[in-house]
């Protein structure tokens, strides 16, 4: 630790001498101590690495960065102000702005990274699960494993009378609509939300519940959930405590998916647009920072997260998904050199395909009860995404000089190309100008002008 | 004039002079023990030419049985702690403990370097504001990073004062009301006996919820965080102060209280000169225990309020869940242990020192 001391001093005292900021910021900026929230994950890295690698100093702020308890507290506080933004899932800047849950117009001025879950299950699941896995010709498991092999393990359950849990960090979470995707995709029914019921356990065949990230490992070893879906490191924690074992990671389930965002109130971004185009510079830079040289920052990236300041977890848990492996055990570690994607493919620009797709998982499972028109997906996306300003932001880095032109997709309109078929486990393409098709083509989950009526049963 | 008269007169300075010490030693003795240095007494006596016989008895229980107490201590520890396995590992033993001791004590340097450097970059900030013509704009930003371990030690020990010094004041006249008067004791007592179980993580919410409502701004010396915690202290710790001072009070002796009727002393006088001095020790006692009971509240308060001080630093190592996070705990224990003792024993020399007992 003491050689950390040394290299860290070091780079500080190299700091002092050759800091001067791109632009004097500071005179520009209406607001430039600005507190910003995250949960304990290894896709917060852009926050501590703005932070740490000077990113925010160069524009003029003071950020100090706030862990929270959950992701309930994390919401609250931006809404109520004593946040300035946060780290968010992209599925409560929607949820606030349409009004489930606390009402709030928050916006995603940019996405924070791709990809970056995983499904893990406990042993006792893992053994019951393992006669039923596809073994591949050179001994080893053939990948993506389908909620399938999940099936039996759940019907044993219910015949002994057992009800399966599963633990994940929000209602409106990416992980809850992994989750559930996944469990459809193999014939598992997860449960409908409805307004007067909102478990999301009306019909299910697994429970799902809400667990705070940090807190999973404890719970699966405690034998009161039987998995669950979370962001790194919590997975790879578990891994390797030998408390439980990642079966899929959502790369598998949908390629390249995409997962938090950056949300800041929308009156925020309007009382203070030069600082939030400050953040979003800091922030984008720090995404360039992590995918740069095909991923030769991320052992230093992992050693800022190492700190328990911010996510506190061993280096060697964190490295084990961010430096291009993902270990499904101790001694199953396979490449997977997109584990979590912080500025490829244009992961950092909010794609209102992206809140498309969160908002069809919603209508889905019931957390929007009643059908809607296209148009209403467009215009919700529309008013929470919002890449004018991250457009902004890319157009002043890429005049300083600090960011290329070929990096940001200028011309798009906003939506993805439709997902292809091969890159999704269940096979079913998604196109996010035609919500409504796209939620008329799923398994299980509402469909058409389907409600779920109260006790249960969809209707429609 | 032979030789030896030099020495006599020399011996006898040197013997006067150790006498002088020797009597400074004696009038220091019972301050050392409060301070619990009461081993250093025997030792201090020897080595102004005492024989070590005479005090053999005393050396002996106070310095080499506390150490070889303590030894043993460490030596079980450090014998039993690889046997117990955890899902973090096995649980440290007193040599990673005090390695994960000196580290925190290097992240707090190196916090030190970095704290320095914010502050040079808020003058910079600050002083540009000035000569573009904005001097209202210009603030002093608290360092944006994450607190070191002293400074965290520092907040939990203001947040544990600020509720004592709440509780004192609440207490103190609330006792003396109740001493005074049968009638008002009789009306506090229920009130007290039902309010002086309750858990400090039963109030938790309730405090957190008035202070939200009621205090709008996170900033500043009373942040949020920190009122909840003081005043949960305060809520938890005030009981033993109002029932010793109330027993004080009420227990002075009668023969002061018919000097008092004596003299026609006024309620002010004799509260000055009569109630306090004579219940003071008994309200030092129920102080003690104010700060005692505070102390071990304010942890669990912390953890919950998310105060940055040792609380927090528990919490936040429980939830991390990295291999190195029981030995930073164990090291949290025993500070907070440490801490306490030694804010005990501040108490007790304030005791001491405004006190009049009959052992003085």
């Amino acid at each position: 630790m003491s050689m950390l001391a040394r290299l860290i001093a070091v780079t500080l005292a190299t700091g002092i001498v050759l800091s001067a900021p791109a632009r004097a910021g500071t005179l520009d900026l209406e607001k430039d101590v600005v507190k910003i929230g995250f949960i304990k994950l290894t896709d917060m890295a852009p926050l501590a690495v703005a932070y740490e690698k000077g990113f925010f100093e160069d524009e003029g702020l003071f950020v100090t960065l706030e862990p929270q308890a959950n992701w309930k507290v994390l919401l609250d506080r931006v809404i109520t102000g004593e946040l300035d933004g946060a780290q968010m899932l992209a599925g409560q800047a929607l949820a606030a702005t349409i009004g489930y849950g606390t009402r709030a117009h928050i916006i995603a001025p940019m996405a924070l990274d791709l990809n970056g879950n995983a499904i893990t299950v406990s042993n006792e699941v893992w053994r019951k699960m393992k006669p039923h896995l596809e073994i591949g010709a050179d001994g080893r498991i053939r990948r993506p494993i389908s909620a399938r092999a999940l099936k039996p393990v759940v019907e044993a359950w219910r015949a002994e009378g057992r009800p399966f849990n599963m633990g994940m960090v929000f209602p409106v979470s990416s992980h809850n609509y992994e989750l559930r995707y996944w469990l459809a995709a193999g014939g598992l029914h997860p449960g409908f939300y409805s307004p007067d019921d909102n478990s999301g356990q009306i019909d299910a065949d697994v429970l799902l519940s809400v667990t705070p990230p940090p807190q999973m490992p404890a719970t699966l070893e405690a034998g009161t959930i039987d998995g669950y879906c979370v962001g790194e490191p919590w997975n790879q924690v578990a891994a390797f405590r030998g408390v439980g074992v990642p079966v899929i990671t959502d790369d598998e389930i949908w390629h390249d998916n995409p997962e938090k965002v950056f949300g800041i109130t929308a009156a925020f971004a309007e009382k203070y647009p030069n600082t939030t185009r400050a953040l979003l510079r800091a922030l984008i830079r720090a995404a360039m920072w992590l995918d740069e040289n095909d991923n030769a920052n991320r052992p230093e990236a992992v050693e800022i997260l190492a700190r328990s300041e911010y996510v506190g977890a061993d280096a060697e848990v964190i490295a084990g998904s961010m430096t291009g492996t993902f270990a499904y055990g101790k001694d199953d570690r396979r490449p997977a050199p997109d584990f979590t994607v912080f500025f490829r493919r244009y992961a950092t620009y909010p794609w209102y395909s992206d809140a498309v797709w969160y908002l069809t998982q919603m209508r889905r499972w019931g957390q929007i009860p009643e059908a809607r028109p296209d148009s209403w997906y467009d215009a919700v996306a529309r008013s929470v995404y919002r890449p004018d300003l991250y457009l902004a932001a890319a157009r002043s880095l890429v005049e300083d000089g600090l960011a290329r032109e070929e990096d940001f997709p200028w011309e798009s309109d906003g939506y993805r190309p439709p997902t292809r078929p091969r890159d999704v486990i269940d096979g079913i393409p998604y196109d996010g100008r035609h919500p409504n098709a796209y939620i008329d083509s799923l398994p299980i989950g509402l469909k058409g002008n389907q409600t779920v009526r109260p006790g249960g049963r969809a209707a429609g | 004039m032979t030789a030896t008269d030099t020495d006599i007169a020399a011996t006898r300075r040197r013997a006067s002079g150790r006498d002088r010490l020797a009597a400074r030693l004696g009038r220091l003795e019972p301050w050392l023990r409060i301070l619990g240095l009461g081993w250093s007494v025997a030792l201090l006596k020897v080595a102004l030419g005492d024989s070590p016989r005479t005090h053999l008895a005393q050396l002996w229980r106070e310095l080499v049985v506390p150490l070889l107490a303590i030894l043993g201590f460490l030596v079980a520890w450090g014998a039993l702690a690889p046997q117990v396995h955890t899902s973090l590992g096995t649980i440290p033993g007193p040599v990673e403990v005090w390695q994960e001791a000196v580290k925190l004590h290097e992240d707090a340097r190196i916090k030190a370097v970095r704290k320095e450097r914010h502050r040079q970059r808020v003058e910079e900030r600050n002083r540009k504001l000035i000569a573009a013509g904005h001097p209202e704009k210009v603030r002093d930003i608290p360092y944006t990073g994450a607190p070191s371990f002293y400074d965290q030690i520092w907040t939990s020990i203001r947040t544990v004062f600020f509720g004592f010094a709440l509780a004192a004041l609440i207490a103190i006249p609330l006792g003396i009301l109740a001493g005074l008067s049968a009638t008002a004791n009789a009306a506090m007592s229920p009130l007290v006996q039902i309010f002086k179980p309750v858990s400090p993580l039963a109030w938790l919410p309730l405090v957190t919820i008035i202070i939200s409502a009621v205090h709008a701004g996170n900033e500043g010396l009373l942040s949020k965080s920190f009122l909840i915690s003081g005043i949960t202290v305060t809520l938890c710790s005030l009981w033993p102060t109002l029932i010793n001072t109330s027993l004080g009070v009420a227990s002075i002796d009668k023969d002061l209280i018919n000097v008092s009727k004596v003299l026609k002393m006024d309620t002010m006088t004799k509260l000055r000169r009569l109630v306090l001095p004579s219940a003071l020790p008994l309200i030092f006692t129920g102080l003690r225990l104010t700060l005692g009971v505070g102390w071990m509240v304010l942890i669990a308060a912390e953890m919950l309020a998310q105060n940055p001080g040792l609380g927090k630093f528990v919490w936040d190592e429980f939830q991390n869940g990295s291999s190195r996070s029981l030995a930073r705990i164990m090291v949290a224990v025993f500070t907070i242990g440490i801490v306490g003792f030694l804010l005990d024993r501040v108490m007790q020399a304030l005791q001491s020192l405004l006190t009049f007992t009959n052992d003085r």
